[in-house]
């Protein structure tokens, strides 16, 4: 990280009032007096106000993950102030905020624990020292609580916001004493989230909720065959429609995907939608008008008789010579699919002059208004101090508001009109037009020694390239190392280890899906370390404990796991068990589920056993809620149909041609969460890759079938 | 002209009869806790009530709900105090909270037919609507204790 000082400011806002922001600079800075003015690179995270507010920003955009308290939690631990009692204001790309705002990668925990903490204690030893100086008193004989700060002899007691002509005058420590864990208030407690309240009663503002007086409405149609483009169109009919005001043509760029689309502008989003079906449009399809999915995963299984590159090769896979009966391969193929977050893509944009003001969800308000290569800003030619974002709650984000597609294409058509438009896709449009999770095939080989030890494993990947989808420069001589996610982090010990990619040309936008590849390449590798232990004639823990002598933090879950589960116990006959774990970027989690086979063959998910390990944990019950939550996106990835292509058009449409699970399918489930210290792990994610490998593990145990192939039909096994 | 009762305030909008109500109450009338998730009827998200009764505005007409009383998530209550809206509190049932408005729409229909629903009862009432988030667990339970809290009368 880049060297961090912790900083005070004190502004005056006006009036009677003044204000004192606190937070950390990213650059070392020479300055020997707090400044007035907000310096560069200067992220406040705290404010004190004279009028007794204290208001704390979340720089990591709300969409389900609960960062809008987790973050604010964090800072109000150490700060000494409930989280009742101070205001929490989700940033919006300000740039004195800083360029971390976005929220991705399950990081917004693991990557500020200590940081925000931190940010927290050196405010509150500040309030301290400015109260103790005023008082005349040792510093050692003040504490601070519910933004108080009190002396313990005479229990005199003053509040932040009475101490701000102090505490502005002082730098903030930058090696604060942080708490003792065993006095938190709020990190690890439950805590009730602030913006519960706000999603019961229909006051929480999504970016689709959003309006801006005097607003229009756009639908746009794009070229059905992904891919094509506009060749021309005639508007001639749609403009007939009143309400109507206005029909452009608006280009679209994700990574290296460009398209233009027709859009209609109109007094509601109904017209808009009405006249949309009277354009008469012709499309240059580019030849992918013949891409099918039944060619393409033909392809992949072509593919797999290549070498592909080489990511990993450790030991001497090559020289080992066993023997083939010591040997196991296995091909396992996993589908596309759709984000489907439920609030449809949508966006608000206003163009006057050089100026673009941009109302949305998105994950990314540092791309929106950040001046990076690859921001907004160089794809619709303003500069980035002329835009301005006004960021939503998200409904829903699992990845695909990492991209800014939709609002390029918003601010491409608000740039023709001078009032504001908000623009809706449909739900048809946000399944259609991707971006997609790419699917991955695997190839897999396993070797024992003749003392029956695992000596060899094998992956090669073969699928599409996500960095090659999303960036203009990716080299294609190079392992994409998205695409091999997590392989290598397994703390299985295996003397040799080879991990290669092969790569297949591929022109649909893909894309992170919650969880990214681990969420299909986990299924292959997990149930394939179960082909192994049946080969080995071992029980499917067992064996994983074998590989796992050393101390790690893979072991430590599945112990806890086997002890939770009760996986020792045996299951009556028509029941059957499974396990898989998974560590990745995001972190760790570890299941076991358990299943019914019923004599119509049919299989009931009964129960699911998770066990995810944290390192430190803030809030515990929505770390059980996200884990839930992710076991019923794993679930419904693993049984219900993904995305398919044929005529270069996508096959599925909305919910009727692509389910997604119902209340009437969720197992049990119980969660279990592992804070021991050591490495911070993430939250969002790690629940979602064990599942389905534990799942068909889990039916191999119940009926002897063997389950290769994603998504698999669990009514008929 | 139509006259519409929402949450037993009066509105007149000019309109296509044709227009779906949910977009009538979104983007005419501007109440926005009703949410567009499919426009088909499959997600339940845009629930609200005609007449006592759960509809999905995304495929009701707006004429239809002339002359008849339309009660949205903002009129669930006044205080944001329904027994399910305490229950959702207590419980932390939302993540995103996109489709909660829909689904605590429905949850207020079943509970009003059967004060005292098994899980099967909520199944049954609930799986028009999807949680693309999976708080599904959660809605079951918090509507358990809405049943209860409403039983004791709390």
């Amino acid at each position: 990280m880049t060297p961090v000082s912790r900083r005070a400011f004190i502004r005056n806002t006006g009036g009677a009032s003044i204000a004192l922001w606190l937070g950390v600079s990213y650059d070392s800075y020479g300055g020997k007096t707090p400044d007035a003015s907000l310096a560069k690179n200067f992220t406040p995270y705290i404010l004190v106000e004279s009028n007794g507010n204290i208001t704390i920003y979340n720089t990591k955009p709300e969409m389900g993950q609960g960062t809008f308290q987790s973050i604010p939690a964090l800072i109000a631990e150490e700060f000494e102030v409930s989280l009742d009692q101070v205001i929490i204001k989700q940033s919006n790309g300000e740039k004195e905020l800083g360029n971390a705002q976005r929220a991705g990668g399950s990081s917004s925990i693991r990557n500020n624990y200590t940081d925000l903490r931190k940010i927290g204690a050196s405010a509150r030893e500040v309030f301290i020292t400015a109260a103790s100086t005023k008082w005349g008193v040792d510093v050692a004989s003040c504490y601070a609580e519910n933004g108080k700060v009190i002396h313990k002899q005479s229990n005199r007691k003053l509040a932040y916001a009475d101490l701000l002509e102090e505490a502005s005058k002082l730098e903030l420590p930058k090696e604060p004493k942080l708490k003792d864990p065993k006095d938190f208030k709020i990190l690890g407690k439950r805590i009730k989230r602030p913006d519960v309240a706000l999603k019961t009663n229909g006051k929480a503002e999504f970016g689709i909720d959003a309006q801006v007086p005097g607003m229009l409405y756009a639908s746009v149609e794009r070229c059905p065959v992904i891919g094509g483009t506009l060749k021309s169109f005639d508007a001639g009919e749609a403009l007939k429609i009143p309400g109507v005001e206005k029909v452009v043509e608006t280009e679209k760029i994700m990574g290296r995907h460009h398209s233009v689309g027709v859009a209609v502008i109109a007094n509601s989003y109904w017209t808009a939608l009405q006249a949309r079906k009277k354009l008469k449009i012709e499309w240059d399809t580019k030849g992918f008008e013949t891409f099918n999915s039944v060619d393409f995963e033909n392809r992949l299984r072509e593919l797999a008789k290549e070498e592909g590159i080489i990511d990993k090769n450790t030991g001497a896979i090559e020289t080992l010579n066993l023997p083939k009966e010591n040997i196991v391969d296995a091909f396992y193929e996993t589908p596309m699919a759709a984000h489907h977050t439920l609030e449809p893509m949508n966006c608000i944009a206003q163009v006057k002059g050089d100026q673009v003001e941009i109302w949305t969800s998105t994950q990314v308000p540092s791309s929106v208004t950040g001046n990076g290569a690859n921001d907004l800003h160089k794809q619709i030619g303003f500069s980035p101090d002329n835009i301005k974002l006004h960021a939503k709650f998200i409904g829903g984000g699992l990845g695909r508001r990492l991209y800014i597609d939709f609002i390029i294409e918003a601010v491409n058509i608000a740039k023709q009109t001078d009032k504001p438009v908000k623009v809706i896709w449909s739900r048809e449009d946000t399944t259609e037009f991707g971006p997609f999770r790419p699917m991955t095939f695997s190839q897999l080989k396993g070797g024992f020694s003749d003392d029956g030890k695992l000596v060899a494993f094998e992956h090669k990947v073969i699928s599409p390239s996500y960095q090659e989808s999303m960036r203009t420069d990716f080299d294609k001589t190079k392992v994409d190392k998205t695409m091999v996610e997590g392989i290598g982090e397994q703390a299985y010990e295996i003397p040799n280890i080879k991990t290669s990619f092969v790569r297949a040309d591929f022109h649909i936008p893909v894309a992170a899906w919650r969880s990214v590849t681990s969420s299909t390449i986990s299924f292959p590798h997990e149930c394939f370390i179960d082909e192994l232990a049946y080969k080995a004639k071992k029980d499917p823990m067992d064996f994983r404990m074998e590989l796992l002598s050393k101390p790690s933090d893979t072991k430590r879950v599945l112990q806890k796991l086997r002890e939770v589960s009760s996986w020792d116990k045996p299951l009556p006959k028509n029941k059957g068990r499974g396990v898989a774990q998974w560590e990745f970027f995001a972190g760790l989690c570890a299941q076991a589920v358990e299943v019914t086979y019923n004599e119509d063959r049919s299989i009931k998910v009964d129960k699911v056993y998770a066990v995810i390990d944290l390192g430190e944990v803030v809030s515990p019950d929505n770390v059980k809620n996200q884990v839930e939550g992710a076991i019923v996106m794993a679930l419904g990835a693993a049984i219900k149909p993904g995305i398919t292509f044929d005529k270069g058009v996508t096959m599925q449409h909305n919910f009727y041609d692509n389910p997604l699970i119902r209340i009437n399918e969720v197992p049990e489930i119980e969660v279990h969460i592992l804070a021991e210290g050591g490495k911070v792990k993430g939250v969002g994610e790690p629940g979602l890759p064990p599942f389905a490998p534990a799942l068909a593990n889990a039916i191999f145990a119940a009926t002897g079938k063997r389950i290769r192939k994603m998504p698999f039909d669990i009514k008929s096994v | 002209m139509i006259t519409l009762n929402v949450n037993q305030k009066s509105y007149k909008v000019d309109v296509d009869p044709n227009m779906p109500l949910l977009w009538v109450i979104r983007d005419v009338i501007g109440l926005t806790g009703t949410k567009y998730g499919c426009g088909v009827a499959q997600c339940g998200a845009c629930v609200v009530h005609l007449d006592g009764e759960a509809v999905r505005s995304c495929v009701t007409k707006v004429s239809r709900a002339e002359g008849k009383k339309i009660v949205t998530i903002e009129g669930l209550s006044q205080h944001n105090d329904h027994p399910l809206q305490r229950a959702w509190q207590e419980i932390d049932v939302p993540q995103c909270g996109y489709c909660h408005s829909g689904q605590l729409m429905s949850a207020a229909v079943l509970l009003r037919e059967n004060p005292n629903p098994t899980d099967k009862d909520i199944d049954a009432a609930m799986a028009g609507n999807i949680c693309r988030c999976g708080t599904y667990l959660r809605i079951r339970k918090a509507i358990h204790l809405a049943a209860e809290m409403q039983r004791k009368g709390k």
